[in-house]
C-alpha cells in the first residue's frame, strides 16, 4: 500500500481548539455589552490570574526558575501605573504599559543579582529582591509610605470607560499571555529552553547559552508580570506596600500552576480556573482555604507531578497547544483510508511538553 | 556610644540568625533541598513552647527540653513520610512540596492560634544585663542565646568530625549512592537530619519567642534571615554562617540607627552586596556539609 510520511505541528484538538477558542475570545470581547459590571470585575481578575499564572509556568515550567519573588514586579508595575498617571500626568491607559518598561529596566539589574544563586537558593534570593522593593516603596513617603495611597488619576475618567477599557486591556492580556508562550516555545529560544530543562549539562554542546536562555525568560516573565501589576491595579486603585508586593501573588501562581500541570500551556488555564472556583466558595473559610489549596499542591507534587492535565493527556493524548513537531504516516489519499496513525517518534520523548 | 552598643547588640542577634541558619544549611549540605519551610517551622516550635508554658506554667528555657525533642520527631517524620518521597527528580518537587507545606502550616498556625503576636516570658533573665562600662551593657539573654549558638556550632562540627554518624551523614553529602553500597539507609540519614535541623529550629524558635514577639505569619522573614546568613557566610561551612548571622545581625542593628524603618531593608542590602561582589560568601566551601 503506498503510503506517505508527513511532518506536521497542529492536532485535531489543536485545530478545532483554535476555533472555538476565537469564537470564546469575540463573545468576551463584546461582553462588556452583554454582561453586568459586577461579572466583567470577576473576568479582569480572572484574566490577570492567568496571565500570572502562565508567567510563572514559564519561569518554572520552561526555563526551571523558581522564583518567590515575581510579587516584585507586580508592586513595580503598580507603582509604576501610579508614577506615570499621578506625578507625571500620563494618560492612564498609556501608563499601564509604560509602567511594564519599568518592570522590564528593573528586571535587568535584579537578574544579573538573583542568577548568581542556583535552584532553592535562587528561589528565596528572588524573595528578598521583592522585600527589598516592598520596603523601599513603603519608606518612601512621595509614594505614600507604608500606609499606602490611591491613584486619583482615574477619579477624572468616566468610571464605565474606565471599566470597560480595563476589561480589554485584561481581556488582552490574558490572550497574549498564552500566545506569547505558545510562540516562544516555537522558537528557537524555546527548543533551547526545552534542551536545558532536559538536561542542562548536556544543552551547551548544541551551542545552548544555558545562562542567557534564562535571562531572556526571566525579563520576558517580569516584564509581563509587571504589565499585569499595572493592570491589577488600574481595577483596584487602592495601592499599599504590603498587600502590593505581597508573596500571596506567588503562592497564588504556584498553586495554580502546579495543581493544573506545570510545564503545559493548558496546565496554567485549569489550575486557574480551579483556583477561581475554589475561591468563589471557598474563601469565606480563611485559612482552612489555604490549607485544603496547600494540601492539595502538595499531593499533586508527590503523586501526580504533571497535575491535573497532565492526568488528561496520559488519558485522552489532547493537545490544544501542540509545541514539537510530530511525524505521520498517512495512506496515499487513492488507497484505502486509515489515516490517524501515529508513528513512535512523537512517543519518544517520554515527557509530554505541550499540550 | 550608642552606635557601639548597636554594633554590641547586632552581634548577639547575629548569633539567633545563626541559629536560624544552621538548620537550613544542614539541609542543603546533606540533601540539597532548600528547605523552604524551615522559617515557618521555626515558629511552630515557639508555639509549640507556647502552648506548654501555657499548659505547664514552666519557664520557656525549661520548656525548651521538651520542644526541642519534639520538633526532633516532627522532622524526623516529615522526611520519612513525605520530603524523602520528593528527591531524586530535580529540583522543583523538594522546593515546591516544602513551599506548599511552608503556607499550610502557617494557616494551620493561623486557624489554631489567631494572628495575634505571642511573647514566651523566662523571667529575671530578660531583664539583667552585665555593664561593661558606664553607657554600655549587654543583656543576659542576648549574651545566652549566643553562647548556646557557639556551643551548638562546636557540638555539630564534633558530631560531623567524630561520630560515625556524622560520617554517614558526610558520606551521603558526598555521594549518595556510594552511600548506600556501604549499607548507609539514606532516608533513614536524611529523616535524622532533618531532625537535627529542626532540633536546632526548636532552640531558635524558643530563643525567638522569649526574646521578641512572634505571630503566624513570621516564617517567610525568619527565612529569609536565614538564608541571608548562610550565603553572607558562605555555603556549607558552619562557622561561616555565624560569621554571616554576625553580619546580618549588625547591619540591622546599625541600619535602625539611621532610620526605624531600615532595620530590615540594611541587611537585605548588605546581603545583596555580598551577593554582587563575592557571590560564593566569605568563607566558600562549597559541597561539604
Amino acid at each position: 500500500m503506498p503510503r506517505r510520511v508527513v511532518v506536521e505541528r497542529s492536532t485535531f484538538a489543536s485545530r478545532w481548539g483554535m476555533a472555538v477558542a476565537i469564537i470564546g475570545v469575540l463573545v468576551l470581547a463584546l461582553a462588556p455589552a452583554l454582561f453586568l459590571n459586577s461579572v466583567l470585575r470577576t473576568l479582569v481578575q480572572f484574566f490577570y490570574l492567568l496571565a500570572l499564572a502562565q508567567m510563572w509556568n514559564l519561569l518554572a515550567g520552561y526555563a526551571g526558575l523558581v522564583s518567590i519573588g515575581q510579587q516584585a514586579y507586580i508592586g513595580i508595575g503598580a507603582y509604576g501605573l501610579l508614577f506615570f498617571a499621578d506625578r507625571l500626568g500620563v494618560n492612564l491607559f498609556v501608563s499601564v504599559f509604560l509602567a511594564a518598561l519599568v518592570a522590564a529596566v528593573l528586571a535587568i539589574p535584579t537578574a544579573a543579582l538573583v542568577f548568581r544563586l542556583r535552584g532553592g537558593y535562587f528561589a528565596i534570593g528572588t524573595w528578598v529582591v521583592a522585600e527589598v522593593y516592598r520596603l523601599l516603596a513603603a519608606n518612601t513617603q512621595s509614594l505614600g509610605g507604608g500606609s499606602g495611597v490611591t491613584i486619583t488619576a482615574a477619579i477624572g475618567i468616566d468610571r464605565t470607560v474606565r471599566e470597560y477599557v480595563t476589561y480589554w486591556i485584561a481581556l488582552g492580556l490574558a490572550i497574549a499571555s498564552v500566545l506569547i508562550v505558545y510562540y516562544l516555545l516555537r522558537t528557537r529560544l524555546g527548543l533551547a529552553l526545552r534542551a536545558v530543562r532536559d538536561r542542562e549539562m548536556a544543552a551547551p554542546t548544541l551551542g545552548i547559552h544555558v545562562l542567557r536562555a534564562k535571562v531572556q525568560v526571566y525579563v520576558l516573565a517580569s516584564t509581563i508580570c509587571g504589565l499585569t501589576g499595572a493592570v491589577i491595579y488600574l481595577s483596584l486603585l487602592r495601592l499599599q506596600p504590603d498587600a502590593t508586593f505581597s508573596v500571596n501573588w506567588t503562592v497564588f501562581m504556584i498553586f495554580a500552576v502546579v495543581i493544573g500541570g506545570i510545564g503545559t500551556i493548558s496546565g496554567p488555564i485549569v489550575g486557574t480556573i480551579v483556583y477561581f472556583l475554589l475561591q468563589q466558595y471557598l474563601a469565606d473559610l480563611g485559612p482552612i482555604y489555604l490549607i485544603i489549596l496547600g494540601a492539595v499542591a502538595i499531593l499533586v507534587m508527590v503523586q501526580a507531578p504533571r497535575g491535573l492535565w497532565g492526568l488528561v493527556l496520559d488519558r485522552w493524548n489532547i493537545r490544544f497547544f501542540p509545541v514539537q513537531l510530530r511525524v505521520r504516516v498517512k495512506e496515499d489519499p487513492s488507497a484505502a483510508s486509515g489515516p490517524n496513525e501515529t508513528t513512535e517518534p512523537e512517543r519518544v520523548r517520554g515527557r509530554s511538553v505541550d499540550g | 556610644m550608642t552606635w557601639v552598643n548597636a554594633m554590641v547588640q547586632g552581634v548577639m542577634l547575629g548569633g539567633l540568625y545563626a541559629l536560624f541558619a544552621t538548620g537550613l544549611s544542614l539541609i542543603f549540605g546533606v540533601m540539597r533541598v532548600v528547605n523552604l519551610a524551615h522559617g515557618v517551622l521555626t515558629i511552630l516550635a515557639a508555639f509549640i513552647a507556647f502552648f506548654i508554658v501555657d499548659h505547664t506554667g514552666l519557664n520557656p528555657l525549661v520548656a525548651m527540653a521538651i520542644v526541642v525533642p519534639v520538633m526532633f520527631t516532627i522532622g524526623y517524620v516529615l522526611q520519612r513520610l513525605l520530603i524523602n518521597f520528593t528527591l531524586g527528580s530535580g529540583v522543583l518537587p523538594p522546593l515546591l512540596v516544602t513551599f506548599g507545606l511552608a503556607v499550610v502550616i502557617e494557616n494551620i498556625l493561623l486557624k489554631v492560634f489567631s494572628a495575634d503576636s505571642r511573647g514566651l516570658d523566662a523571667g529575671r533573665i530578660e531583664n539583667v544585663s552585665i555593664r561593661l562600662t558606664s553607657r554600655l551593657a549587654v543583656g543576659w539573654l542576648p549574651l545566652t542565646i549566643f553562647l548556646v549558638a557557639v556551643v551548638l556550632l562546636v557540638a555539630m562540627q564534633l558530631f560531623f568530625d567524630r561520630t560515625t554518624f556524622g560520617r554517614a551523614l558526610r558520606a551521603t553529602s558526598d555521594d549518595a549512592e556510594a552511600a548506600q553500597l556501604m549499607a548507609i539507609d539514606n532516608r533513614h540519614v536524611y529523616a535524622v537530619a532533618m531532625g537535627l535541623a529542626l532540633g536546632i529550629a526548636g532552640v531558635a524558635g524558643v530563643f525567638v519567642g522569649v526574646r521578641t514577639t512572634f505571630g503566624p505569619l513570621e516564617g517567610p522573614v525568619l527565612l529569609i534571615f536565614a538564608f541571608e546568613a548562610v550565603i553572607i557566610g558562605g555555603l556549607g561551612s558552619l562557622w561561616g554562617t555565624l560569621v554571616g548571622g554576625v553580619i546580618l545581625g549588625v547591619a540591622q542593628t546599625l541600619g535602625a540607627q539611621l532610620a526605624p524603618g531600615w532595620f530590615q531593608l540594611s541587611g537585605h542590602l548588605v546581603f545583596l552586596a555580598v551577593l554582587a561582589v563575592r557571590p560564593t560568601g566569605l568563607f566558600p566551601r562549597v559541597g561539604a556539609v
